[in-house]
């Protein structure tokens, strides 16, 4: 188990260092971070002194070095557009993106996963053409269109609910939560709902074609064939077989939420991560640009490692590997 | 049998004229493209000539107006025809794309496939790091960081090219993966194996022996492609990264209708977001289509 | 008899039109007998199997004709029905014995559920005798091997854990399609040996699917011949093997290389069976049949007392007459 972990965290190191890489190239060969830094009238002195102080005069590996020792402790510098350290930017940012992304994959996989199971065990109803018929529209649908659509009806024609923002929000030290006001609560759900309907629609037809090709195997039909119940075979022996690619695909999902959560942020105005980076590629503003870059392949070599433990726990023929 | 007569006869066009879904969305695909294509001669106005857009004309209201059906924006331009502009925009990006990811799937995936060793384990190790992150995600990435680093003036004129390239390559790996798969099956097949043993070489069995077999399911997946590539071209556009202000896609416009929508002119943008939406099931609906047809087992 | 197929027909329909894959299937297998039944592949003989115990891939139907098991028809029970007959009346063994287990679950538990499911075992009882169901289809130290899953096996032995899966709930027939066609030469044999024996002890009868004469010879009582969706012929094993009565069988028989002596050349059948939407009308083998004359290709022979076995041929419509 051990072993497995720690094999698997190798296999990420190669893809935080690219990602690493590419940040780092950025900071370095993109703009101009010195002249970004020093006022108009500074003197060419000035510019040198400047130069040694950030270490741009040694060669390329020291500072990537440096650099990657730097990210480490979370250290990105400061921001272009607004001249405060990054990682008092993100660390500001993170909680909302965090709750945002957690209500719409409670949802996504509550609701997504029994749907298709129910539409894969009972592929010929008419319920089950219904939905899937229905997801398709989901597929097909932009989350921003969709996050349009609920604010003209919610927002301003019932007037229900607010069209942007995070209403009022707790402080738990330094993270604040919109979980624990009316006001918060009520501003989450458009986004939570925007983001997890192409999700939730997307998830269900998958985990509708992984349980119909299990359902189309010979253990299935030589379960039958000794007479098991319905119930025994569709929910325990197709619903575990069919669980190993589904852990796969929710990881995917829980990606394509972080991902689309920079689409949901700027429809709704909500100030988290996402925006930011959105806005700050709209000023290219870099140090927030690889920070961001850095911190989101962070956060998918973790899922990653996550699946690859769920599959471990449910599949005993990669257990019997180790 | 002629050609015409055999695809008359096929189990394809069987299933399709049977399927009165696929039939329908391939009628309201036509229609976009049609829509699209013919946009300079079948618009009323031609929003991308600035000398005909007067301000006065701002603001009119859908369904009041000869010639103004679907109404007109901010600027004065007519919402019709600025969705039949737009979706010229949509289009090309989206089949540019699919045609470039499809290209470079295809043939990165026989490679690593027919070749097998060093070249195949560097090429899906490569697919399965692009593979750790989200599409979109990697195509907002490739298309920042393209903003980014290059110098404005130069971004500005290959800025479509850009979007193409950036959609495109977000795709590439789910292509590339099932076409090694296929080729892997294919290459120890016997007619494979003789077109070795008489010395044909490596380049022209793939072409003509291996790649006609791999097409069907490639063909799905680049209908489906199609669908998702016109979604992230109209999502980049929607946040400001996508096309330049000078070509505006369908994205491009609903971003703009997005400022009026809480002062109550909603026409702008929830019109190119029907079009938007059409198209995109249309695409869809037959892509899921094509799959069942060719795989009648998985019905 | 234990179990009666009278006329059976399945049919598949397609856009070109409905396929009869089986037409007028009769036999019948009494308790403890061993019916095989051979023919090349696509003659129907694993969807015989299937229609019997009520697995036929849709859209494949059971359009005509019935199917008992002890005089109670059982091909038109509703399904909670079949349920019960499957597994505790007729079991099943398939041909690929890496597939027809579930590969996340151990053998014991997979041998546990099927018995609860028919007997009313405690989970102790129901354990014990599963221990004892792998001892018995010889799975060494069964004790421990209880709780491996499939994946840890041999194709070998996991073919011997899906015998006991198929017996463990004390069948009256089993349904072998094609037991040993995935393992090894080496193998088969011993599983063969090993249905025979259990088949024995417990009584149970079997009908034992295969395309290999062979198999046939050495465990069958009777064997069923099929051709192109039909039996043409249908006897006691001995009788099939050394006086064939239809044409077809006789072919089938001289193309099996004999042990006692050499031969020049084997012989062989000219010509394939044709296409489920294309049979002839009349007699099914008539294009290939050496001994065709013009009723054949007219009018289609039933089952026929024919020397000591029953064939599908007008050679034997005439008093007197033998192949």
């Amino acid at each position: 188990m051990v072993a497995f972990v720690i094999s698997r965290l190798l296999q990420a190191l190669p893809v935080l260092l690219v990602v690493a890489l590419i940040s780092f190239a950025l900071f370095t060969f993109v703009g101009d971070p010195v002249a970004a830094m020093l006022s108009q009238d500074a003197s060419l002195a000035d510019r040198e002194n400047l130069i040694r102080l950030l270490g741009l005069d040694q060669p390329w590996y020291v500072q990537f070095w440096k650099f990657v020792g730097n990210a480490v402790q979370g250290e990105f510098g400061l921001s272009y557009r607004l001249s405060r350290p990054v990682s008092a930017l993100i660390a500001e940012r993170a909680p909302a993106t965090l709750e945002l992304a957690f209500c719409a994959a409670a949802m996504t996989l509550c609701i997504g996963v029994p749907l298709g199971i129910f539409t894969g065990i009972y592929k010929d109803s008419w319920v089950s053409r219904l939905l899937l018929t229905v997801s398709l529209v989901g597929v097909s649908l932009p989350i921003f269109v969709l996050g349009m659509l609920l604010i003209l009806v919610f927002a301003v024609h019932l007037g229900w609910l607010p069209s942007f923002g995070r209403g009022e929000t707790v402080q738990l030290g330094w993270w604040s939560s919109g979980l624990l006001t009316v006001s918060g609560l009520k501003a989450l759900i458009l986004p939570a709902i925007t983001l997890a309907v192409f999700q939730l629609t997307l998830i269900t037809r998958l985990v509708r074609a992984e349980m119909l090709e299990v359902l189309r195997t010979d253990y299935i039909k030589f379960a039958r064939a000794r007479g098991l119940s319905n119930r025994s075979i569709n929910f325990g022996h197709a619903l575990k077989n069919t669980l190993v690619p589904v852990i796969t695909i929710a990881g995917l999902q829980l990606g394509g939420i972080i991902a689309f959560a920079i689409v949901t942020e700027t429809v709704f105005q909500w100030p988290g991560m996402g925006f930011l980076f959105i806005q700050s590629v709209g000023a290219a503003d870099i140090p927030v640009m690889a920070a961001y870059l850095l911190l989101i392949s962070l956060v998918f070599v973790v899922i990653n490692l996550g699946v690859d433990l769920l599959y471990y726990l449910v599949d005993p023929r990669l257990r019997a590997q180790r | 049998m002629n050609r015409v007569a055999r695809f008359l006869d096929s189990d394809l066009w069987w299933s399709f004229r049977t399927s009165p879904v696929a039939v329908a969305s391939a009628l309201v695909a036509l229609v976009c493209i049609l829509g699209a294509v013919l946009a300079p001669w079948l618009a009323p106005h031609n929003v991308l000539d600035l000398a005909s857009v007067d301000l006065m004309d701002a603001f009119k209201p859908p369904f009041t107006e000869a010639g103004w059906t679907l109404g007109s924006d901010d600027q004065g331009r007519d919402v019709l025809s600025a969705i039949m502009f737009g979706g010229r925009t949509s289009l090309l990006v989206g089949i540019c794309a699919v045609l470039f990811s499809t290209v470079v799937g295809v043939t990165l995936g026989l490679t690593a496939g027919y070749l097998g060793g060093t070249v195949d384990a560097l090429l899906m190790r490569m697919a399965d790091v692009q593979l750790t992150f989200p599409a979109f995600l990697v195509a907002l990435l490739v298309d920042g960081i393209a903003r980014a680093a290059l110098p404005q003036e130069v971004h500005e004129r290959i800025a479509l090219g850009v979007v193409v390239f950036a959609i495109g390559i977000s795709t590439w790996p789910q292509i590339a993966r099932t076409v090694r798969g296929s080729t892997l099956v294919e290459r120890n097949k016997e007619y494979v194996l003789a077109a070795r043993v008489i010395g044909l070489g490596n380049l022209r069995i793939m072409a003509t022996h291996v790649l006609p077999n791999v097409l069907g399911p490639v063909l799905v997946i680049a209908t489906l492609n199609l669908g998702l590539a016109i979604i992230t071209e109209a999502t980049l556009s929607f946040l400001g990264v996508g096309v330049p202000p000078t070509q505006p896609s369908l994205g491009t416009l609903i971003r703009i209708g997005n400022d009026f929508l809480m002062s109550g002119e909603w026409w702008i943008a929830i019109f190119p977001g029907i079009a938007l939406v059409a198209m995109v099931l249309s695409v869809n609906l037959l892509g899921d289509w094509l799959r069942d047809a060719l795989n009648p087992r998985l019905r | 008899m234990l179990l009666e197929v009278k006329d059976l027909r399945v049919e598949f329909p397609t856009r070109r039109g409905v396929l009869t894959a089986l037409n007028g299937v009769s036999f019948s297998i009494a308790p403890g007998e061993v019916l095989g039944v051979v023919g090349e592949s696509g003659a129907g003989k694993s969807m015989t199997g299937a229609a019997i115990i009520g697995l036929l891939e849709p859209p494949g139907r059971i359009a005509g004709g019935e199917i008992r098991l002890e005089g109670r028809r059982i091909d038109n029970l509703p399904l909670a029905e079949m349920r019960k007959i499957r597994g505790k009346r007729i079991g099943a063994i398939f041909q690929d014995p890496l597939t027809t287990l579930n590969p996340l679950y151990t053998v014991g538990r997979q041998l546990v559920e099927t018995m609860q499911a028919h007997l009313p075992l405690s989970d102790a009882e129901a354990r014990q005798r599963a221990i004892g169901w792998l001892e018995q289809v010889g799975i060494p130290a069964a004790a421990q091997r209880i709780d491996a899953y499939p994946h840890q096996f041999s194709g070998g032995m996991r073919q011997r854990v899906v015998i006991a899966l198929a017996l463990c709930a004390e069948p009256q027939l089993v349904v072998a399609d094609e037991p040993t066609t995935a393992l090894d030469v080496s193998i088969q044999a011993q599983i063969i040996a090993l249905l025979k024996r259990l088949a024995r002890e417990q009584r149970t009868a079997i009908m034992l699917v295969t395309h290999d004469m062979g198999v046939i010879a050495e465990t069958a009582d009777r064997v069923a011949v099929m051709y192109a969706g039909r039996i043409i012929e249908i006897g006691p094993v001995r009788d099939v093997v050394r006086h064939a009565q239809h044409p077809y069988t006789a072919g089938l028989m001289a193309s099996i290389p004999p042990l006692d002596r050499k031969v020049e050349r084997l012989a062989q059948i000219d010509g394939s069976m044709p296409r489920l939407n294309a049979i002839p009308p009349g007699c099914p083998f008539s294009p290939r049949c050496p001994h065709v004359f013009e009723r054949c290709r007219v009018a289609r022979p039933e089952l026929m007392p024919a020397g000591a076995t029953d064939a599908a041929c007008w050679l034997h419509d005439q008093p007197g007459a033998s192949a």
